[in-house]
């Protein structure tokens, strides 16, 4: 018994009221550490009663039966002979769920990435690959706020997909592309899948593929699958992932894949948020007063564009074109911001591009991703977005 | 507490002033449960028991040569008789939950360990077998958090059963109750459970089917069987032959089976079954009820999800 009381010596903040099988589920480990394991079997009881399908809590239940019989040796106690890793696929379950619950962020926390929101764009989507777990922000007029967190699935061999069939899950800034109800599904995929624009222009730019990174649900037979056992796909609870749907918009969403969240405070956001979208400013602006040199100055020696086009070719053409014209007109609204997790300063903007000018006029939704070099916010990728 | 412990102290009394012709009796007939000779054994109890119809250590050997004879239902039913009428007595509980542990139901065998020790709170046996039945439950949870099929694990029964009431070396009688009353044995069971029949259906269907032998397939199902869609019996029959001659090849296996019996003529069998085709990977709950019919289990209704 006191094994078990030992591995659950993870104590955390009592649980929120609208239970959630994982609020449960803590209920359970809070009544083994105050030793009232009557109230524990209970407690575990009730929620196989409910999530037949919970297999961790099924293993919870086996130590306190089992705890009645002889002193247990382990968190997971099962005596059969059974691969390690299906054992400790639940025990890690466990941890992720447990650490989840009791290191949430604080109400001021937001993750340094999203920058910005634009404001159609009701929510992010943000993954951290170390804690298994999804948090959704709403846009609270262009800054994040934490709605709520998930347990998450994520890849078998780990984080930055390179390649077709690596099994590890993309570390980026990805959108949502599509939503795929279960009746066009496999039961595999439980509730529903959300695909995700894996590989993005940077990803392909540096030679990455693949295809096919998705967040969806999990087969009829289990509530959750192990922290890391997925082939790349970011899986949810099947009521998880049907509470996401209600979040997610197909082409807005955005899905940052992090490594672990830097968390950071609204008042470091702003001040790096103000500082780009200056730069922003400053090209545009550039762009209209024709003057090309300067416009050119805001693109990086690396800079290629969406069809491949180096800084070279890019620069010849855009002097061409702006010599021929008498004004240019540049309208820049609805932007979005959001850094890129593992690169240093290195953020996608996306915004509504409105060009006008005495031959021509077209209006488009664009996409840049902006480097900082030494320090000068630089654009090193620009093409439709 | 203080109660039960007197009342069984009650009990030792009246253990004393046994009747001689009884004991004798029984004595005879444990000593012919000892040499395997179940059926003489039987014979002398209800020798016994047609003089004293109620008494309870001549029942409590009965239940056990039941037992020992594999006649689980009939053993169950003097038991729990037992527990009834002499609930302070915490031998039958023990026994009893032998028996539903034996059954796999060890959520059962935990129920009647329970009260056993209620009646009777040092009752060492009875602890000693709750510590096992706990331990199988902890083992089915495993299994289920590892999804491990346990129905497969042939469990050696390790419970002890107890052959003696309240440890007494010679089987004698505790006294009557006021009020005797005339109980005429129960006809013997049927030899055969009828679950395992419904399994072995269950299992020759699931056979069938992978073997793609459309005619045995459908042989399981009973004239009176309601087509899922309500279609007529000819259209559904054909679709099935399409169905089973589609694929090259087809492997049907069950998980966890489990058969519940409505009565002695019915069966409700639910597992989870993996279908497995060179076109199609499937998983899916089932239900199949069954009946008995002339021939055999045969298929009434057939359930998915």
């Amino acid at each position: 018994m006191r094994a078990l009381v030992l591995t659950a010596l993870l104590c955390w903040a009592a649980a929120a009221a609208g239970a959630t099988p994982e609020d449960r589920l803590s209920g359970v480990f809070q009544a083994i550490e105050a030793n009232r394991l009557d109230e524990a079997l209970k407690r575990v009881d009730a929620l196989i009663r409910d999530h037949p399908n919970f297999r961790l809590a099924h293993l919870v239940r086996g130590d306190l039966l089992l705890a009645r019989a002889r002193p247990l040796e382990t968190f997971g106690n099962v005596a059969k002979t059974v691969p390690g890793e299906r054992i400790d696929g639940l025990r890690e379950e466990a941890l992720a769920r447990l650490r989840a619950q009791r290191q949430r962020p604080g109400g001021d926390r937001v993750p340094r990435y999203v920058l910005q929101l634009h404001p159609d764009q009701k929510h992010a989507l943000v993954v951290d690959s170390r804690r298994s777990r999804l948090y959704v922000f709403g846009n609270d007029r262009g800054m994040p706020r934490l709605v709520t967190d998930y347990y998450v699935t994520l890849g078998k061999n780990g984080m930055e997909k390179t390649r077709e069939g690596d099994q590890k899950t993309p570390v980026g800034v990805y959108h949502v592309t599509g939503n795929l109800p279960r009746k066009k599904l496999t039961d595999f995929y439980g509730a529903g899948a959300f695909p995700i624009n894996y590989p993005n222009e940077w990803d392909r730019r540096l030679g990455r593929d693949g295809y096919g990174i998705w967040l969806h649900g999990v087969p009829s037979d289990v509530y959750s699958r192990p922290p890391r056992s997925s082939d790349g796909c970011i899986v949810l609870a099947n009521p998880d992932l049907e509470s996401i749907g209600r979040h997610v918009q197909v082409g807005l969403t955005p899905v940052i894949i992090a490594d672990e969240i830097e968390w950071t405070d609204a008042a470091a956001i702003e001040r790096e948020r103000a500082a780009l979208a200056g730069a922003l400013e400053q090209w545009r602006s550039d762009w209209q007063s024709r003057d090309t040199e300067r416009y050119l100055a805001h693109y990086s020696s690396r800079f290629a564009s969406k069809e491949g086009q180096k800084l070279d070719a890019w620069a010849a053409h855009k002097r061409k074109v702006n010599a021929a014209k008498r004004w240019i007109k540049v309208g820049v609204s609805r932007v979005a911001m959001l850094r890129y997790p593992r690169e240093r300063d290195f953020v996608v903007v996306t915004f509504n591009q409105d060009y006008r000018s005495n031959s021509l006029s077209n209006v488009m939704r664009k996409r840049q991703y902006w480097m900082k070099e030494g320090a000068a916010w630089k654009i090193i990728y620009e093409g439709s977005g | 507490m203080l109660s039960s412990a007197a009342r069984l102290g009650w009990v030792a009394i009246a253990l004393a002033v046994a009747v001689p012709a009884l004991a004798d009796e029984l004595q005879e007939a444990s000593k012919l449960l000892k040499a395997g000779q179940h059926k003489q054994a039987l014979e002398r109890v209800n020798k016994a028991l047609a003089a004293k119809p109620r008494d309870p250590q001549a029942r409590f050997l009965k239940g056990i040569i039941l037992t020992e004879q594999g006649s689980t239902k009939e053993a169950i039913e003097v038991f729990t008789k037992l527990t009834q009428d002499y609930p302070e007595l915490p031998e039958p509980y023990n026994n009893l939950a032998v028996i539903y542990a034996s059954q796999g139901q060890y959520d059962r065998a935990r129920t009647a360990l329970e009260q056993s020790i209620r009646t009777h709170p040092s009752y060492a046996t009875a602890y000693e077998n709750l510590g096992d039945v706990y331990a199988k439950l902890a083992s089915q949870a495993y299994d289920k958090a590892l999804q491990i099929d346990s129905s497969n694990a042939a469990a050696k029964n390790k419970l002890a059963l107890v052959r003696d009431l309240v440890g007494s070396p010679a089987p004698v009688a505790l006294k009557e109750p006021a009020t005797p009353s005339v109980e005429k044995p129960k006809p013997a069971p049927a030899a055969v459970d009828p679950s395992a029949e419904v399994m072995k259906a269950v299992s020759g269907w699931a056979a069938a089917w992978s073997d793609k032998n459309a005619e045995a397939y459908l042989a399981y199902y009973a004239a009176e069987f309601k087509t899922p869609g309500g279609e007529p019996r000819a259209d559904w029959e054909k679709t099935r032959r399409d169905r089973i001659s589609a694929p090259k090849s087809i492997s049907v296996s069950l998980d966890s089976p489990k058969v519940t019996m409505n009565g002695a003529d019915r069966a409700t069998v639910t597992f989870r079954q993996n279908y497995r085709s060179d076109l199609l990977k499937s998983t899916s709950r089932k239900t199949l009820v069954f009946v008995r019919s002339g021939g055999g289990w045969k298929i009434v209704e057939e359930k998915s999800g």
